[in-house]
């Protein structure tokens, strides 16, 4: 590893100079510096924490080809994807602060524990002042409360989880990803448009805490609309084999099936289900629907034509028309040969908006940053006008309802947008029901 | 001394020796060089080494002298993971009552499944450890989601009631596990000439707890009571005919192994005070297995070597990615550099688990008695002992049991 | 009623995966003693064989599309399958379609080599290992192979749709005398449960009314006899591998269209499987059928809503409290011999 002195032992370093040569003791310190990792040198170091093995080991590499994208465009190098559109004109393409970018690398297995042991040694090891990325909640919400107790600021990849920003939201963490009240905020009128307010749902929930968050979410938002909730079961992760689950349904008098289910769970449980003939049944005298709350392209191509015509909702999609959408997918589709999903973009953009908080902030002191991003009004990064809300370190923005394409013209081509869900509706107060319980603290300079 | 025989007091002083002087060793490399990339002399890894040491040393107790092969060790580690977390929260953040309880729960829970699993032995034993085992995981990261925080894992929280303590610093953050004020992500740096060492207060805590559980562990190997689990691995049969009950031993064995293992739970929780579900999921508990059989099953220091080689594996390894194998085959002409680059990109980074696979498979086929048997094989080479055969096996050796097929 | 039909028909289709894997990890522990970790990574396998045929029949040439344009606005290459160009759209869309079902015939003499190397190459200096040395360099295998599949196709799972034949579901409960659409049930599982009971049945058939099963029957019994009768049992033992081998790759082959495949699916089979084989007693191939498919009833049964509702998380631990019950009620599982892998 070439990367030189950037960590924080860089400081120490420098003063060891004099003595070099003479392998003596010159210098024993404890927490002698402003910051966590301050960064003294010429470059700064990002921690990259994505899982790279595991079930969502697809997701992770299409972060890490953001976070890569990212930094060349913070250092300049490429076409400067969103920087161009982005509306805070504070990055030069200089690195940050004139710091050129550096970057670790780490694997979170998709497990607390492990994306923890990762993210410490970034942390000790390599001196980054900064943490990003993930695939699940679990691994956010442990990867926060992580960074929050040794004072390094923790941007979050794709998290879905009410929690993250709601019970469990921490001073040093910020979310760009929306989250399962969303979710069902947007997708509720949608669904009362195409299916009527008379419907009975039975639900299927993945047996952990996003489950449990996507369920609730969307209970309270059908039942809002009129909807009725037959049923809720939960299913164990990595259930595999669904169909015990599917056949209780048509029984129970729903005609709304919905799978609260991420990634290889939803993919086979949407599978089971349209083996069942579910989509081909009648209940209550209307035809039976399926519904995805939370889609992802890169897991529903496993899904293959069983996506049809199913609605749900996503963070972004690379077909939406704006700006800075374009712009991205076009520097990404350009290196990479394939467009990016939704884990990239939000990774992409977070590294963005971290960069551009230091720059705003002129230090990387996470205080400071902190204070840039709280109530950091931004646009042309791909959702519209969007805001971090300061009391829960939450984006608010547009959430767009999917629905799987009839008539797809590639393999990427799998989603269409049906309506871009405008950010009022979306928006919450702070202390709504679902995210109570939680406080930020202050935040942490550490060390 | 210590009660030790000559040979016995070596080990433990070149333990000890090691231990206190990892900060250096494991950090060789200059902070500047290319080779820093595998410098392992990081707080997190000096203590995940040491613990996992721990784990093992206790597994071992039971594995190397019983020949009992529990599939559900990690089960103990993460019940008392939870225990030691639940003390934080009630009672304190010193992290002595955490590692009690941890210890505490970790052998009554032991005690249960020891109870019932040894009724059986050989395979059934092992699945009946391995459901058990399961059974928890399975519920701490669903059902029990209240006591375990589920997927996420338990955590401290701003409000927890912490009676014997704050609930928050001054600053409005979550205080510290510390050791009667020594706060335990505390560390000092040393800089000489270009290297670099870290001093972490929760290393040493753990390097002591170690070096503790390492000397009980070499005395119950010598004890009467070591050579009473021995007889029970060597023929189990033969000793009920003479009349002698070895459940109460086998017994005695699972629950300190278990004991040792909700110590490590208890220190890991100490150390980072997180909980996480997958702490109990059956690639675990086969992780201390491997951990065990790749150092050396039955020898005394091959299980913290296993457990070193693994989490090395698992955190440096992890670590390398397609950036940095180009800077270090950069200095090769074009073509070839990156001819090398995708040689060795499919064993690192995220292919760390393929080399994994790879060391198990070379260990196992070639080094029998893991790490230990190469070690002493080296030590051999430079002995220029040439004794054929037979080596006198101080470290008792698994004999090679017959299989069914005979 | 027609819940409880339908959840044993569920059963049954799990049992049957369940039942083929530890169906051949029996044949080849009680064969060979050896415990075979990778058993779950040659199902696996066999499932990404049919994944490779449906991606050997799709490989396609591109042709640009100047009448249409990719995301990036760039004028849109078109792919042709190879098989439609040659055989015409339509015999080669019948050939992608049925990939799956062809997929036997390619997977069977690629399972059958895949055992024989790893019986030839490394099993082979195992047998006198201890059983943990054996566990251990097993899963060794299994993950590099896992990696190497990984590092192929992806981590993300991969749709290998059944053909269009066999889509939809059959009414069960009209065949029974209950009302139309009750009990439906999909094609394809009772393909798969079928297929699972064909190749079963050959297993059993082979070993008991051929010499050759004959003599591996001897061999389990009492392998040093058969062996002094000059009879070469290690190269019976080794077929025999291969055949376990082709048993999962099938089982492996078949549950695509149920479950898209994805490389860490073996892993997630292994230890479900060694319940069963245990639960089933060590050694014993019947045991392991029949507990396969009690495990997979007993599954479906505890997913049912109206369990759950009474016992939050039953369905997730199911499977491990019935063998715990069956393992202190019968020491040797449901059918084991006694002393075997007791020791």
């Amino acid at each position: 590893m070439t990367k030189s002195n950037i960590t924080r032992r860089g400081v120490l370093k420098t003063g060891a100079v004099a003595g070099a040569g003479v392998a003596l003791p010159t210098i024993f310190t404890s927490r002698a510096h402003a910051y966590t990792n301050e960064p003294t040198g010429s470059t700064v170091t990002l921690g990259f924490n994505v899982p790279q093995s595991g079930p969502y080991a697809d997701e992770g590499a299409d972060e890490l080809r953001a976070y890569q994208l990212a930094v060349e465009h913070l250092n300049g190098e490429g076409d400067g994807g969103m920087l161009n559109t982005f509306s805070s004109k504070a990055l030069q393409g200089n690195g940050i602060l004139g710091k050129k970018v550096e970057y670790v690398t780490g694997d979170t297995q998709t497990k607390s524990d492990a994306a923890r042991a990762s993210a410490r040694s970034m942390i000790e090891k390599d001196g980054a002042v900064m943490i990003t990325g993930g695939s699940s909640s679990g691994v956010a919400v442990a990867v926060q409360a992580l960074c929050q107790e040794a004072g390094v600021i923790f941007m979050a990849g794709l998290t879905h989880s009410n929690d993250t920003t709601g019970k469990d939201r921490r001073a040093n963490g910020f979310r760009h990803f929306f989250n399962s009240y969303m979710s069902g905020a947007a997708l509720a009128p949608v669904l009362a448009s195409a299916y009527g307010t008379d419907r009975k749902a039975y639900h299927l929930t993945a047996d952990y805490n996003w489950g449990y968050t996507t369920e609730q979410a969307i209970k309270e938002s059908t039942e809002a609309i009129g909807w009725e909730t037959v049923n809720a079961v939960k299913t164990p992760l990595g259930a595999g084999d669904f169909s015990s689950y599917i056949t209780p349904v048509l029984q129970s008098g729903a005609d709304v099936l919905v799978l609260n289910h991420y990634g290889g769970d939803m993919v086979n449980s949407l599978t089971n289900a349209v083996q069942f003939g579910l989509r081909e049944a009648q209940a209550n005298g209307k035809d039976f629907q399926i519904v995805v709350p939370l889609f992802s392209r890169l897991m529903a191509r496993g899904a293959g034509e069983n996506i049809k015509g199913i609605f749900g909702s996503t963070n972004w999609h690379w077909s939406l028309p704006d700006e800075g959408s374009q712009a991205f997918t076009r520097s990404f589709g350009t290196k990479y040969g394939f467009p990016p999903s939704q884990a990239a973009h939000t990774c992409y953009v977070q590294a963005l908006l971290y960069a551009d908080a230091v720059e705003r902030a002129g230090t990387f002191e996470p205080c400071a940053v902190v204070e840039a991003l709280e109530d950091f009004e931004f646009d042309g990064l791909g959702n519209g006008p969007t805001l971090y809300r300061a009391e829960d370190h939450q984006c608010f923005k547009d959430v767009l309802v999917v629905k799987g394409k009839e008539n797809p013209e590639s393999e990427f081509d799998l989603l269409e947008i049906v309506e871009i869900t405008p950010v009022e509706q979306v928006t919450y107060p702070p202390d709504h029901p679902q995210f109570a319980g939680g406080s930020l603290g202050s935040c942490n300079n550490g060390a | 001394m210590l009660g030790l025989d000559r040979r016995d007091l070596t080990l433990f002083i070149v333990v000890l020796l090691l231990a206190l002087f990892a900060p250096f060793l494991l950090n060789p490399f200059p902070a500047d060089s290319a080779l820093a990339q595998f410098n392992a002399g990081y707080p997190d890894l000096m203590q995940r080494f040491v613990i996992f040491g721990i784990f093992a040393i206790g597994f071992n107790i039971l594995f190397g002298l019983t020949g009992y092969l529990s599939f559900g060790h990690a089960a103990f580690l993460g019940v008392g993971s939870y225990a030691g977390v639940w003390m934080m929260k009630l009672l304190t953040m010193n992290v002595i009552p955490a590692i009690l309880i941890s210890v505490l729960f970790a052998g009554l829970l032991s005690l249960l499944i020891g109870w019932i699993s040894l009724r059986r032995s050989g395979i059934y034993f092992a699945i009946l450890t391995l459901a058990f085992a399961q059974m928890c995981y399975a519920l701490a990261y669903s059902v029990l989601t209240p006591i375990t925080g589920g997927e996420t894992g338990l955590q401290l929280n701003l409000d927890d009631p912490r009676i014997l303590g704050v609930s928050q610093t001054a600053e409005g953050n979550i205080p510290v596990p510390h050791l009667f004020g020594l706060e335990m992500n505390q560390t000092w740096d040393l800089a000489m000439g270009g290297w670099e060492f870290t001093f972490s207060a929760g290393y040493y805590l753990a390097a002591v707890v170690m070096l503790a559980s390492f000397y009980l562990a070499i005395r119950l190997f010598r004890s009467p009571f070591g050579m009473m689990l021995r007889a029970v691995k060597s023929n189990q049969q033969r000793m009920n005919y003479t009349g002698l009950n070895s459940r109460p031993y086998t017994l005695a064995a699972f629950v300190i192994s278990g004991m040792y293992a909700g110590l490590a739970g208890g220190l890991m929780v100490s150390m980072d005070p997180l909980a996480g579900a997958e702490r109990m999921i059956w690639t675990a508990s086969g992780e201390v297995v491997l951990m065990t059989i790749l150092g050396g099953a039955g020898t005394l220091i091959g299980p913290v070597l296993g457990a070193g080689l693994i989490k090395y594996l698992e955190n440096i390894l992890s670590k390398i990615n397609k950036g940095v194998l180009e800077q270090w085959f950069a200095f090769m002409p074009d073509g070839i550099d990156s001819f090398l680059v995708t040689i060795v990109y499919p064993f690192v980074g995220k292919g760390w688990h393929l080399t994994l696979g790879i060391i198990f498979m070379l260990v196992v086929i070639f080094l029998p008695g893991g790490l230990v048997e190469g070690a002493q094989r080296i030590g051999r080479l430079f002995r220029r002992e040439r004794k054929p055969a037979a080596p006198e096996d101080p470290e008792h050796h698994p004999k090679p049991q017959p299989h069914v097929g005979e | 009623m027609d819940v409880i039909i339908l959840q044993i028909l569920n059963g049954l289709d799990k049992g049957s995966a369940y039942a083929l894997i530890a169906l051949g990890l029996t044949l080849i522990f009680g064969t060979l003693g050896v415990v075979n970790f990778a058993h779950g990574a040659l199902f696996m396998l066999g499932a990404f064989c049919a994944v490779t045929l449906n991606r050997l029949l799709t490989l396609s040439f591109t042709t640009v599309d100047e009448t249409r344009t990719d995301f990036l606005g760039n004028p849109a290459k078109v792919e042709t399958p190879y098989v439609e160009a040659w055989f015409g759209p339509e015999v080669g869309g019948w050939m992608i379609e049925w990939s799956v079902p062809l997929a036997i015939l390619f997977a069977i003499p690629i399972m059958a080599i895949i055992g024989l190397v790893m019986e030839r190459g490394l099993i082979k200096h195992f047998y006198k290992r201890p059983h943990a040395d054996q566990i251990l360099v097993t899963f060794g295998l299994a993950i590099v192979l896992q990696e190497i599949i990984k590092f192929y196709y992806g981590a993300n799972p991969i749709p290998t749709p059944a053909p269009d034949a066999f889509k939809g579901s059959f009414d069960f409960g009209v065949l029974l005398g209950f009302d139309p659409l009750t009990i439906m049930y999909p094609y394809w599982r009772l393909v798969y449960f079928l297929f699972a009971m064909v190749v079963i049945g050959a297993v059993f058939a082979f070993l008991q009314f051929t010499t050759f099963g004959m003599v591996v029957r001897a061999g389990m019994a009492d392998r040093e006899t058969v062996g002094l009768l000059g009879i070469n049992i290690d190269r019976r033992f080794t077929i025999m591998f291969a055949i376990a081998a082709i048993v999962a790759g099938l089982a492996g082959v078949m549950y695509t269209p149920i479950l898209s495949p994805n490389y860490h699916m073996g892993m997630d089979f292994l230890v479900l499987s060694f319940v069963v084989v245990v639960v089933g007693g060590m050694g014993s191939l019947p045991g392991a059928v029949l507990s396969g498919f009690l495990l997979g009833i007993l599954q479906s049964f505890a997913s049912m809503p109206q369990v759950i509702a009474v016992l939050p998380g039953i369905n997730q631990i199911i499977i491990y409290l019935v063998a715990i019950v069956i393992l202190l009620t019968r020491p040797r599982g449901l059918m084991g011999r006694k002393g075997v892998m007791e020791e």
